[in-house]
């Protein structure tokens, strides 16, 4: 099946919480409410012409006036794919997580919650997977400031090359 | 008659440094310890064909038994906390060894939030090993100039008298 395909049999069974679809895409994707998330997502993967047995991705993306959370869906079965997306605040994000439905989203969604911020409601083990315990902040956040130092470790070292730039304005002066 | 002529032929004659030195720069047991690309270099260091366990260097799997540590890759901050504790795990007398841009400066990833731009911000570098990633002949001739320092370290001969004090 094509995902726009797809796409209609959504808006069919889910109406109005299908927000939109965007389809003069090389990927087309459809955004969904996130509030209806897991019941969409349950309807995708029991569904036998749909049969979305596999979560083969899952990010997150700031787009600085709101974040995005983008799950691509493949079914072995069938060989078909869907690119669902939810749009949510930059403050407090929050929505369901799928990890119930596919165990895959698990890390992807603590890496979701590490990078970008966004809390997965429901998920078994919402700690950070990459960055250290005590990071501040959120670093794929566009307004992410990086630290000076961290544990006493200054982050900041003198580029070479601008020394060299420098060095050669004081070469033109004389 | 000096007394090196006069021994027999079977007697060696040394400088105990010399000789504690010697000992020390052919066995520098060096730490399994890979965080990047760079590790795999180190592996191939280690293999048969670069070989430097015929410089007696041979790997360890445990801090507490290395000479050495080889920074091989590039060090996240995170890594660096742990880098420092193994650092402190690890015996006296020891040494460090930074291999490739990633440990030496940061390299390539050196903007990036989560990485350390440089092993020498957390623990004592005795030797940087250039390359992206270098090669084992590389490697090879950096363990070759820390067993030149190690030679050159006085461990019980009196410290050299400073410039100007009367010997």
């Amino acid at each position: 099946m094509e995902p726009l395909q797809i796409y209609e049999r959504l808006k069919v069974r889910f109406g109005e919480r299908v927000l939109e679809t965007i389809e003069k895409r090389s990927d087309p994707f459809a955004v969904i409410d996130p509030a209806a998330l897991v019941e969409i997502c349950l309807y995708l993967r029991e569904d036998p012409e749909l049969a979305m047995d596999c979560l083969s991705n899952e990010t997150g993306v700031d787009y600085k006036d709101h974040l995005e959370v983008v799950y691509h869906l493949f079914s072995y079965s069938h060989r078909h794919g869907a690119v669902l997306k939810i749009k949510l605040p930059r403050e407090e994000p929050r929505v369901a997580t799928v990890e119930g439905i596919w165990k895959s989203a698990n890390w992807m969604e603590r890496e979701i919650f590490d990078l970008v911020g966004v809390n997965f409601e429901g998920h078994s083990d919402m700690r950070r997977i990459l960055m250290p315990e005590d990071w501040p902040g959120h670093p794929l956040r566009k307004d992410f400031v990086e630290p000076q130092e961290y544990h006493g470790i200054s982050t900041v070292r003198e580029s070479p090359i601008v020394r060299l730039d420098q060095h050669k304005d004081q070469h033109k002066k004389k | 008659m000096p007394l090196l002529n006069s021994l027999p032929d079977y007697v060696l004659t040394t400088k105990t440094d010399e000789l504690i030195n010697w000992m020390r720069k052919s066995s520098i047991w060096y730490m399994l310890f890979g965080l990047a690309c760079c590790a795999i270099e180190l592996m191939h260091t280690g293999g048969p064909r670069a070989d430097i366990e015929r410089f007696g260097a041979t790997p360890r799997a445990s801090a507490r038994q290395s000479d050495l540590m080889i920074i091989a890759g590039t060090l996240t901050l995170k890594m660096a906390l742990r880098t420092r504790l193994l650092y402190d795990q690890m015996p006296d007398p020891k040494y460090v060894i930074s291999m490739g841009s990633c440990s030496n400066c940061g390299g390539l990833f050196q903007l990036a939030y989560s990485v350390c731009d440089g092993v020498d911000k957390v623990i004592p570098v005795d030797v940087y090993v250039p390359g992206c990633p270098p090669r084992p002949e590389a490697l090879t001739e950096g363990l070759l100039k820390l067993q030149e320092k190690i030679m050159t370290e006085r461990w019980l001969a009196k410290a050299p008298a400073a410039k100007g004090e009367a010997a």
